[in-house]
């Protein structure tokens, strides 16, 4: 039920976008969410935009994840 | 696709799996909840807890819509859909099969001539109600806060459009609700041997992190909001492992990618001026929980199907066989279930943790029923 998809937009009329999720193209309302710009990835739910994933905060996660930057650090000197 | 299939990385996950070895106290056990269900598939859909140490478990929580409606408020859908031939009732897929009172269903009632449809947005229930005035359309809505907004968009756009065919029989549920509940209803040796949850990420990008604040003071245990990729799980374990070896009880975002601290401002406003808070409202497997529950608000209350069609919930019991109220409370696993696989299976389920896709029983039989065969190499004996 809470099954969400993340989704590029590639376009926004109004307060409805098209977004592209894994090639299929679907109109998503922008209801929740004002601050969308064509290009950003957002979390999809039953045709409605809940959250607009930050680029920069997912990246840093997965530097953390992998561990990248742990040993980036442990490569450092003190 | 971008935002999945990085979070989905094996050396990835090996490599955050072998950090919770190394970090894992062997002197103790850990048990954590996961609340989603969405969780609990992903779990067993990528064989997390084979990834695991021993000494932790993970208990699958309450946080699946279609699990926690009671057989009574879904009687009232089937019985509105039936009784009334003006009535077009309408929900999202996953309720359909979730067998009610006396085995009926969604699908078997729209057999039996009830009109009952399945929509995948509520933007199409509007649509509906404009293209046929001489109907009445019926939104059984159900969900936690994820679904709870586009609810709430349908009904302002509603009143917008001037529709007077259109209701919701509203069954939103809430989150932080549940989990008092969980830690106040559920058995004693739950409770103790509970040390922290995995907070449901898509719930969140709606209520935002802040919104745990209240049951980590409350309960002392810690919150750690996932997302809902392998690795993103895998993460939540490790920070939760964490915070339990330091005697931490903190809220930690670890999907913040998508969840802010604040939630969806916009979302919120408009659920708060839509619906109010129930006194109480029953849940199956938790019982009757106050102020765990919304319906329409006192100025929407055109919209509200139980008041137009004067519906009285009646309280009804679940199947005798079925363990999903003790499952829902994280007492039981599926296999504890004895007609788990056996009586009840997707094709035919008994209990409504078997139909959801986010069930735990649903999730055991698709991914994990044959995990504890022991498998051999050797030929059979001729």
């Amino acid at each position: 039920m809470c099954l969400a998809l993340p989704a590029e937009v590639i376009a926004i009329s109004g307060e409805v976008a098209t977004v592209d999720l894994d090639g299929v193209q679907t109109p998503v309302s922008l209801a929740f969410l004002k601050d969308v710009t064509i290009g950003d990835y957002v979390v999809v739910h039953v045709g409605y935009a809940l959250s607009r994933i930050d680029a920069e905060t997912a990246a840093e996660q997965l530097a953390i994840m992998s561990g990248a930057e742990i040993q980036a650090h442990e490569g450092e000197p003190a | 696709m971008r935002y999945v299939d990085e979070f989905r990385d094996p050396k990835t996950a090996k490599a955050i799996a072998a950090r919770i070895h190394r970090d894992v106290d062997p002197n103790r056990d850990y048990a954590f909840m996961e609340f989603c269900g969405g969780h609990t598939h992903a779990l067993c859909r990528f064989g997390l807890e084979d990834l695991l140490p021993d000494n932790i478990s993970m208990i699958h929580g309450p946080g699946c819509p279609v699990c926690v409606l009671p057989v009574g408020r879904l009687d009232l859908a089937i019985e509105l859909a039936l009784s009334r031939p003006e009535v077009t009732l309408l929900t999202y897929g996953d309720m359909m099969r979730v067998p009610g009172g006396n085995g009926a269903s969604l699908l078997s009632a729209k057999a039996r001539g009830g009109d009952i449809r399945m929509i995948y947005s509520t933007t199409q229930a509007v649509d509906l109600a404009r293209d046929n005035p001489d109907r009445e359309i019926v939104l059984f809505a159900i969900g936690f806060e994820t679904t709870t907004p586009p609810t709430a968009a349908a009904v302002k756009a509603a009143r917008a459009a001037g529709l007077n065919n259109f209701t919701v029989l509203c069954n939103h549920v809430l989150t932080p609700a549940a989990i008092d509940a969980i830690m106040t209803t559920g058995s004693e040796q739950t409770r103790a041997r509970l040390d922290g949850f995995i907070g449901p990420g898509h719930v969140s990008t709606i209520i935002g992190a802040e919104a745990y604040q209240g049951a980590v003071d409350k309960w002392g245990k810690p919150i750690v909001i996932a997302g809902f990729e392998p690795n993103d799980l895998l993460n939540a374990v490790h920070r939760l492992v964490n915070q339990v070896n330091r005697g931490g009880a903190q809220v930690e975002n670890a999907f913040a990618r998508a969840v802010r601290p604040g939630g969806n401002a916009v979302a919120q406003a408009l659920c708060e001026e839509v619906f109010s808070l129930r006194d109480s409202f029953e849940w199956r497997g938790l019982g009757t929980i106050p102020a765990s529950a919304l319906r329409l608000s006192d100025g929407y209350q055109e919209f509200d199907a139980e008041q137009r069609f004067a519906l009285t919930y009646t309280s009804k019991p679940d199947h005798k066989a079925c363990a999903c109220a003790e499952i829902l409370r994280g007492e039981k696993s599926p296999v504890d279930c004895k007609v788990f696989a056996r009586a009840c299976t997707p094709e035919h389920p008994i209990g409504s943790c078997m139909v959801s896709p986010e069930g735990a029983c649903a999730a055991y039989y698709l991914y994990g029923r044959y995990r504890d065969i022991k498998r051999t190499n050797e030929p059979a004996a001729a």
